[in-house]
């Protein structure tokens, strides 16, 4: 290769990198982050994304640089220059991206470990999904109740999901976590909320004609708010 | 196996002969006779169920789903396949009748006709799996146009739930299981003898069969509409128990996927045995073009994998109709036990819907940019990597399901480990353009197309692999991004990528290139605004298959429900310059590409049973470029062969 071609495909990846990191940053592409595992996953999601634009840029320089630099008008019947590998570009292309999805994969197990780590004296919610809503029950406060789920800011949180008819799924875009409530088993769920305000909760499991409208709300309250609220007994 | 170099003479009849005249003719094999015996066999399933139920006094002694499935979805397909056919030569064999000689008058195709009868011809099936297939992508692409009518705007416009739910069931169902699985066997069925030299499939008539499911099953999908309940509506992964407590229609799903099933069960054991007995002499190997590689991995990857889901399938169904309990919590079921045993197939499944279309891929690359395949052999290992590996990642569309906690670690890495022999086809198939005399043909352009478009489609598949952020986006709109930057920039791309490239060999005539290059552009362009929209509102929060959202993403469902129409409709241009170039295209000759696999070697379309002569292969399929090498000799043309020629 020819200095010139090599200071282009430079250039080409450096113009393809950009327009990436554009697209990465410019829209806004996750919800607000309102529990400490959204921040943990932002970060994975932004180190996968960084990874992903650099791999993006080379693939797109080449066939760019490609697409410019060797077309061939119709009649030129001639053949390429026959190459038939090269071993040391090969164990390149085979070594880089083991190393870097090794990286991800580490960077994602600590993540979710450390997301699935309840806290010390966590609340727990038991959480009922059947077609078509929710409802919420404290087992800390009497089997309280409620048909929106109310949480107490920066405390641990563990959600065990009950499912009464047909698989449904707990999602909260701003807290990043999901989780399939299932008959028959009880999976659990860890949130800890960091930021006041009101949430949607939607189920991402397809369930049945009433699907697109299983929504309920979250409420993230200050820790005292909360408690007044559930010592009161009703809803 | 050992392959005649004599030339061997073919009493070759043009077509069938003429059916016999009168009543008899009703007993000929074929349409008419599928008129009644598909009406016969409806009628005695119907009959089995009513005296059963009768005998055991069960009431209603007529009961709708039974006699459905037994009458409509089992007994009458048999007897449209006996109608036309199917079954004549074996069940002479069986009964120990006379088996008549084989005259090849199955052989061959002279009029339109014998597109519509049982044709043992590898090309006619392939030209039929083709065209059926296409049919069906038109139905899949009109249900996504009607899901997208509806998604245009919040709240309800056009549909009701349950209907809406059924268009988007159906239209994934009918794309993977009648469009792009088959269609990539079909074009397979046409090309893959050819090029290993071969005069057909090893069994024609297994292959005959193969073909003739397919309209069964995709007639059952699409009929499933006029079930009473509407059609199947628990989406293409029909997750238990949702699946069983749905109307009828479910059943439809349920036994259309065994139709299918048994049809691509029955192509890839065909392939597998083409691939390893009829190769011609010289064709060891290493010497086989990566379309023949790519398709025998499929082919494993099919029949290990399809019959779960054919398991999978029939307990929903026994759940439902014979309330056994599979998947039924409240009698011991375990509803965790159906998405294993799917996913066991539907993961593996997505490399069947990918792997062939890396060999399309791998030949219009190396033969338009006139160079050979950069790492030939890596690139069949790495097809052989991604089959083991793609056996060990299913549990990944699990990671929220509630599954054993441990699970997740080890299927995370098993998943991000195929991205490194994905890795190795991408930077060889780029390595392969470089410094190429790249012909930028419709095919290439499809071809390039692919390659992008599935780099975004694998790097998308690295958030999902990823479980932090899976749990995330796991269910959302850009779960719905994903698998159509892989399935259709993927698949599909490809897919076109070969019906161009292989339009002169299988019609005879050039396709027009100004419309194909429009195709192109308008599909490139409308894919982009579609479908990459849809990962942003996914990670903002929109999950998938919802009829109604929250009206944030409202302008973003419109332009996506706009560009999604200017897709559909560039599928026009396709089909009229498939009709208008098949009728009236320029005269194609035999090798219009230059390329040196063997089936450029004989004529377009090539003469009934392929070659005159077996070819000798003597060399790789790639060998542009390189003074005085070939990859076969045919027709006793021995000049210019200095290798030894070597037979396996």
């Amino acid at each position: 290769m020819r200095r010139g071609s090599i200071v282009q495909l430079i250039l080409f990846a450096l113009v393809a990198s950009a327009a990436g990191l554009t697209l990465a940053l410019v829209p806004g592409w996750l919800p607000e982050s309102a529990s400490d595992e959204a921040g943990r996953i932002d970060f994975v999601f932004w180190f996968v994304t960084a990874i992903c634009v650099f791999i993006f840029s080379i693939v797109a320089a080449v066939l760019i640089y490609a697409v410019i630099k060797f077309r061939v008008p119709p009649d030129d019947d001639s053949d390429g220059p026959p190459i038939h590998g090269h071993t040391g570009l090969e164990i390149a292309w085979t070594a880089i991206p083991a190393v870097l999805v090794t990286a991800i994969a580490i960077v994602s197990a600590i993540v979710l470990a450390k997301d699935d780590a309840a806290g010390a004296n966590p609340l727990r919610v038991d959480v009922f999904a059947q077609q078509f809503f929710w409802s919420y029950s404290y087992p800390g406060y009497g089997n309280k109740t409620s048909s929106i789920l109310r949480l107490p800011v920066d405390r641990s949180v563990v959600l065990r999901m009950h499912a009464k008819d047909v698989i449904h799924s707990f999602w909260v875009p701003e807290f990043r976590q999901k989780q399939d409530a299932v008959p028959g088993i009880n999976p659990t769920l860890h949130i800890t909320p960091n930021k006041l305000g009101t949430y949607p909760v939607i189920c991402t499991e397809l369930c049945g004609l009433g699907h697109a409208l299983m929504r309920s709300r979250v409420i993230v309250m200050k820790p005292d708010a909360f408690e007044k609220w559930a010592e009161t007994k009703g809803a | 196996m050992t392959v005649s170099k004599t030339h061997e003479t073919h009493d070759v009849h043009h077509g069938p002969p003429p059916p016999p005249r009168g009543w008899r003719r009703l007993l000929y094999p074929g349409m008419l006779r599928a008129a009644w015996m598909t009406p016969l066999f409806f009628g005695i399933g119907c009959a089995i169920v009513v005296l059963c139920r009768w005998w055991g006094g069960w009431h209603p002694i007529w009961f709708g789903e039974v006699i459905v499935l037994v009458g409509a979805l089992t007994a009458a397909p048999i007897g449209f396949l006996a109608g036309i056919g199917a079954f004549d030569y074996w069940a002479r064999y069986a009964i120990g009748a006379p088996t008549q000689p084989e005259d090849h008058s199955g052989h061959g195709a002279y009029s339109w006709k014998d597109y519509f009868r049982v044709n043992t011809d590898h090309k006619v099936i392939g030209m039929q799996y083709v065209a059926t297939t296409i049919f069906f992508l038109l139905a899949g692409g009109f249900l996504a146009m009607l899901v997208r009518a509806e998604l245009a705007r919040p709240g309800m416009q056009f549909f009701d739930n349950q209907t809406y739910n059924g268009l988007f069931s159906v239209h994934a169902s009918l794309m993977i299981f009648l469009f792009v699985i088959p269609a990539f066997a079909g074009l397979a069925n046409f090309v893959l003898p050819l090029m290993i030299g071969a005069p057909d499939m090893a069994f024609p008539r297994l292959n005959a069969l193969s073909f003739w499911l397919l309209p069964i099953a995709g007639t059952m999908m699409l009929a499933s509409f006029l079930a009473p309940g509407g059609a199947f509506a628990a989406g293409w992964t029909g997750y238990a128990p949702l699946s069983v407590h749905q109307p009828m229609g479910t059943i439809f799903f349920n036994m259309g996927v065994q139709w299918a099933g048994a049809s691509s069960i029955m192509t890839a054991l065909n392939f597998l045995v083409t691939i390893i007995t009829m190769r011609a002499p010289g064709m060891t190997f290493w010497r086989m073009p990566l379309l023949v590689w790519a398709n025998f991995t499929t082919s494993l990857l099919v029949v290990i994998a399809t019959p779960f889901i054919a398991g999978s399938q029939f307990f929903v169904m026994f759940d439902k109709v014979m309330h056994t309990s599979f998947f039924e919590t409240g009698d011991g079921g375990y509803p965790l036990g159906y998405q294993h045993i799917f996913w066991f197939y539907s993961h593996p499944a997505v490399y069947i819907m990918m792997l062939p279309g890396f060999g399309i891929a791998s030949e219009v690359i190396s033969a338009l940019s006139r160079k050979p395949i950069f790492g030939y052999r890596l690139m069949a290992l790495s097809l052989m990597a991604i089959l083991v590996l793609g056996f060990s990642v299913w549990a990944h569309h699990m990671f929220v399901s509630g599954m054993a906690p441990w699970l997740r670690v080890p299927m995370m890495v098993t998943t991000l480990l195929i991205a490194i022999p994905t890795g190795i086809k991408v930077f060889s198939w780029l390595a392969t353009l470089w410094e190429g005399k790249i012909n930028f043909s419709a095919p290439m352009l499809w071809a390039l197309g692919f390659v992008s478009m599935f780099v975004i489609g694998g790097l998308s598949g690295i958030y999902l692999g990823a479980v932090p952020i899976d749990i995330h986006t796991s269910d959302t709109y850009f779960v719905v991004a994903h698998i159509h930057y892989v399935l259709f920039g993927g698949s599909l791309f490809t897919i076109f990528a070969g019906i161009y490239y292989w339009f002169p060999k299988m019609t005879g005539r050039m396709y027009n290139e100004r419309l194909a290059k429009l195709h192109f552009w308008l599909t490139f362009v409308g894919f982009n605004l579609t479908f990459f929209p849809m990962h942003l509102i996914g990670t903002q929060g929109m999950p998938r298959r919802v009829s109604d959202y929250d009206p944030t993403f409202g302008n973003w469902n419109l332009f996506i429900s706009i560009a999604s129409f200017a897709l559909g409709a560039s599928t026009i241009i396709f089909i009229y310059n498939m009709v208008t170039s098949m009728r009236r295209g320029a005269p194609a000759p035999g090798n219009p590409w230059r390329a040196l696999t063997l089936e450029w070697q004989v004529s377009s379309p090539p003469p009934v049973f392929n070659f005159d002569e077996v070819p000798q292969v003597v060399g790789s399929p790639y060998e542009y470029g390189v003074p005085g090498a070939r990859h076969a000799v045919l027709n006793g043309d021995r000049a210019g062969t200095t290798e030894e020629v070597r037979t396996h």
